[in-house]
């Protein structure tokens, strides 16, 4: 089927089988692999996403159904410099080891920042616990959040 | 983080201004991993490249009668469906054994399965096709006859004579058995107060990473030479085996470990799918790639953990233990993995139980069987928390039964921190270990005594909260007795090569690896702290078996004393080899120099006399201006192994602060503390995260984690929404403290530190959940403590 919608900023047009979810359509047809495949279950929060402004799991939408949407990926995020800030954060504080759900942590954890201008730890961990890192115990991504939304809470003060 | 130093020695080649080590730097290359740059294997596409499927047994016990796969060849797109039978031509069988673990036995195990499966998720048939999806759509159509054979599931009668043998030609169901008796136990028994007894039982789990495990093999006939991409710990050990198997030589096989998305030990084994792709490459002459889907990571990831043990203590009045006795039971399904073998863990267990106490008497049975469930092997801290939880639990027992303070009967029994070196019963030799001063540094951190008289307040207002102690040692740092000496071509010493690149920076290639512990970091500190050169100016370079040293990779707590020392050595071998130059150039002495900010600087007054840049420079560019036969040599290698001690023993302590719902048995961690001793710390930062995330491992195998088996050998929650792994939502904070005592078999004086947090976690949880219960009676030795197993302990359901 044929499909037109905008990826980070650009315009796509493609081919795509009506079964082909956006999670495989982003990685395999776009070639941006930031976006993770780590349930394929829509548990993990590894293949998170933006579409139309809201965060979804990649892996539990079909590609067909981003017809004519906007959809922004961790590349997107990141050429843009929406969430430098927040990856300076999870940098200085390790807040990741192996790297393999960090885009989709910063997907999430940039999602409660703009709801929310300077959640609390448990609203951290509440907002996050969608997302599964194995490696850090999630302690030093709650740090990065906190610090982030902190120093941005004092840059609009 | 808060340090103790134990032992204030100077490290002179380390302690340099500017040194980085002991500084919480960021690690390098980050960036790449935050902005989806990174380039894990299942990103991997090469040209020509097939995907391939494994069709896997839905039974845990079966003879294969027949594969029709005839429809599914003919599926647009299918390049080759591929039997056990028609693979064997390529790859040969392996049997995995160790000749120092005394008589354990393993049948032969091929790639894909011939005649016969043998648990519940072992392939039986390669699908190979343009893309996965049409692999999977053909694999649907492939049509296997089975004949369902009784499954062995229970380990408890595996050995039973009316159960089925599952390897005939090895006589019985038993693959290991060892027995230790150290001391005088009976009569330490016969002289105790007190004799407390329990059952624990240990729930199978596995290590969920997050990327699945996922190979490229590139058979490039024309070079004859393999290349295999994987996120593989031990890339060494990979293209050994690999070459072994493939009928090549080492020299044809390349392993490239880029990014890798979580490992644990789960990513060290050689497993049968991932030696079925190197084959299936090098049969069908192109690039095939492997990524298991998650049933297939639950289905074929190594278990580990699946242990009963009977535990026996004995105690005196005044809290000195007597004697520690186990008596463990573990089923490692049908086949010893591949090479590391699937006893270490039972042998582990015997290794260290009662590890951190005094007492010399202790006596051990295990007993490793087999069964029709999918295989078990090592996963991060292997057999240190069933170990852990058994001793830890057995201790708390007896000071119940004495009326005596956790922390008051362990302060009696711990090994004195001056009485090393000393050695364990079953013969682990300690170098230096810091019990009490990390029980001492662990109670000021947690303010033990406050939290008790609030335990006591609450108690009154019906809040059952508890808290739970745990001592622990940790084997770290292996030497060739771990593996190399019972055969296994897994290298125990690893190497470092360091060079001046033509700008003066530093290239740095080591045979560790890197999956997020910080192996690119630690070994960038190192060298730039020894050489002078700021740490952005070191490039680090690992994970490829053409362009790194020989080495065993990273695993086992060995990443950062073993090829942290290799890199230290190399580095002060440059350092050398650059001061001699300088000194040339300069018409010094090299005693005069030294290197400081990336320049040549007097080694008196610190003053500048020559940028490195200028030096290499000269020494690439000009070298016809150097005094006549000085020869520079900008390059260096040093291998390292430790020697003196066939294993860095760690210590350290845990305690878990929780509450326990008795109404719906839910239990909700509120704090916990790690205070341990990893020697030299390189990378504060890093080693705490190290802790932290090893620790919410060992809380997940304490409340969540079980590989859920029917009595037919199904595994019945083979995904994530119903096999549980810790989320944020429930995880405490986790305070860290250190006590520092440096190894002396090192310069560098670091010990591992990866695998200390899994190692006490589920005891600390397993004691808090039963201190918290005590006013009800309830005793629990069973992991993970789930809602159903306290409110069944509680008589409530």
């Amino acid at each position: 089927m044929p499909i037109s919608l905008e990826v980070n900023g650009e315009r796509v047009d493609a081919q795509v089988l009506p079964r082909l979810n956006l999670a495989d359509f982003l990685r395999e047809q776009l070639q941006l692999t930031g976006t993770h495949v780590g349930c394929e279950h829509g548990v993990c929060g590894a293949c998170t996403v933006r579409v139309n402004g809201e965060i979804v799991r990649s892996c539990l939408m079909l590609a067909v159904q981003t017809h004519g949407a906007s959809v922004q990926t961790i590349e997107g995020l990141s050429d843009s410099g929406e969430v430098a800030d927040l990856q300076a954060a999870f940098r200085n504080r390790n807040a990741l080891q192996c790297g393999f759900c960090t885009p989709g942590m910063l997907m999430a954890a940039q999602d409660l920042l703009q709801q929310q201008a300077e959640p609390n730890r448990e609203q951290i961990r509440e907002h996050l616990s969608g997302n599964y890192c194995r490696c850090t115990g999630y302690q030093a991504i709650i740090d990065a959040v906190e610090t982030t939304a902190r120093a941005r809470g004092s840059r609009t003060a | 983080m808060t340090v103790t130093t134990s032992n204030p020695e100077v490290l002179s080649e380390l302690d340099r201004p500017n040194s980085y080590i002991g500084k919480s730097v960021p690690r390098p290359n980050l960036e790449r991993l935050m902005q989806g740059r990174g380039l894990y294997v299942s990103d991997m596409e090469l040209p020509r490249m097939g995907h391939v499927v494994f069709l896997r047994s839905p039974h845990a016990h079966a003879k294969i009668a027949g594969i029709d796969a005839a429809a599914a060849r003919s599926v647009p797109g299918v390049i080759a469906v591929v039997t056990g039978k028609e693979l064997a031509a390529v790859i040969t069988p392996w049997v995995g054994v160790l000749s120092h673990l005394k008589g354990l036995k393993s049948a032969p195990q091929h790639a894909i399965a011939i005649g016969r499966v043998c648990w519940q998720g072992e392939a039986v048939a390669a699908i190979v096709a343009t893309s996965r999806a049409v692999a999977e759509d053909a694999a649907e159509i492939v049509r296997v006859d089975y004949e369902e054979l009784e499954a062995v599931t229970d380990m408890r009668t595996a050995l039973d004579p009316a159960t089925p043998v599952i390897h005939p030609s090895l006589g019985d169901n038993l693959a290991f058995e060892r027995n230790l008796d150290a001391g005088e136990v009976d009569a330490a028994f016969a002289g105790s107060d007190a004799v407390v007894e329990a059952d624990f039982i240990f729930g199978r789990h596995t290590g969920v990473t997050l990327e699945p495990r996922s190979v490229v093999a590139d058979w490039n006939a024309a070079e004859v030479r393999l290349t295999i991409y994987q996120g593989t710990q031990a890339p060494h050990m990979v293209q050994n085996l690999a070459a072994l198997h493939l009928g090549l030589s080492e020299s044809q096989v390349r392993v490239v470990c880029k990014d890798v998305g979580g490992s644990f030990g789960i990513k060290v084994h050689l497993y049968a799918d991932e030696m079925a792709t190197y084959a299936l490459s090098k049969l069908l002459r192109r690039p095939i790639k492997f990524v298991a889907d998650r049933v297939e990571s639950f289905n074929t990831d190594i278990h580990a953990r699946d242990h009963r043990c009977l535990g026996r203590i004995g105690v005196r009045r005044d809290g000195v233990i007597t004697a520690f006795e186990i008596d463990d039971l573990t089923g490692i399904g049908p086949y010893s993995m591949y090479p590391r073998t699937s006893a270490i863990e039972a042998n582990q267990v015997v290794n260290l139980v009662g590890g951190p106490y005094v007492t010399k008497n202790y006596r051990a049975r295990t007993r490793v069987v087999l069964q029709n469930k999918n295989v078990m092997c090592q996963y991060r801290a292997v057999g240190h928390p069933i170990a852990c939880s058994v001793t830890e639990g057995l201790v708390d027992l007896a000071a119940a039964k004495i009326g005596m303070d956790p922390v008051e009967i362990r302060r009696r029994n711990l090994i004195a921190d001056n009485a090393y070196p000393c050695a364990s019963p079953s013969g682990l030799r300690f170098e230096l270990l810091s019990h009490h001063a990390a029980m001492n540094k662990l109670m000021t951190m947690m303010d033990y005594d406050a939290l008790r008289a609030e335990q006591a307040a609450l108690r009154s207002k019906g809040i059952h909260r508890g808290i739970g102690i745990a001592s622990f040692i940790e084997v770290t740092n292996p030497s060739a007795a771990f593996y190399g000496v019972g055969g296994a071509k897994i290298s125990s010493q690893d190497g470092v090569a360091v060079r001046l690149d033509a700008q003066g920076s530093v290239i740095c290639q080591t045979s560790i690896t890197e999956q997020g512990q910080g192996s690119e970091s630690l070994t960038a500190q190192i060298v730039g702290s020894v050489l002078g050169v700021s740490m952005e100016r070191v490039r680090v370079i690992l994970g490829d078996t053409d362009n790194t040293p020989y080495g065993g990779g990273t695993w086992a707590s060995r990443g950062a004393g073993i090829g942290g020392e290799a890199a230290l050595q190399a580095a002060k071998v440059l350092r050398r080899n650059i001061l001699d130059v300088a000194a040339a150039i300069l018409q010094s002495s090299s005693a005069e120099l030294d290197i400081a900010d990336n320049a040549i600087v007097n080694a008196g007054d610190g003053a500048s006399r020559m940028e490195l840049r200028e030096l290499a420079r000269i020494v690439y560019f000009r070298p016809d201006t150097l005094p006549p036969g000085v020869q520079p040599e900008l390059m260096a290698t040093r291998h390292f192994v430790p020697r003196e001690y066939p294993f860095a023993f760690t210590n350290g302590v845990q305690a878990s602060w929780l509450e326990v719902d008795t109404d719906t048995g839910f239990v909700k961690l509120l704090r916990h503390w790690v205070v341990e001793d990893c020697g030299t710390l390189i990378n504060p930062q890093l080693v705490d995260e190290q802790i932290r995330g090893g620790v919410v491992q060992g809380l997940g195998a304490a409340l969540f984690e079980k590989c859920a088996y029917d009595e037919r050998g199904q595994l019945t929650n083979a995904n994530m929404a119903d096999y549980l792994v810790p989320m944020s939502g429930e995880m405490p904070d986790i305070d860290v403290g250190h006590v520092v005592s440096p190894t002396a078999e090192t310069e560098l004086g670091a010990k591992g530190a990866g695998e200390a947090g899994t190692a006490g976690a589920a005891a600390a949880v397993a004691n808090a959940v039963n201190d918290a219960l005590r006013p009800f009676g309830a005793v629990i030795t069973e992991i993970p403590l789930t809602p159903q197993t306290i409110l069944t302990a509680l008589g409530r359901i």
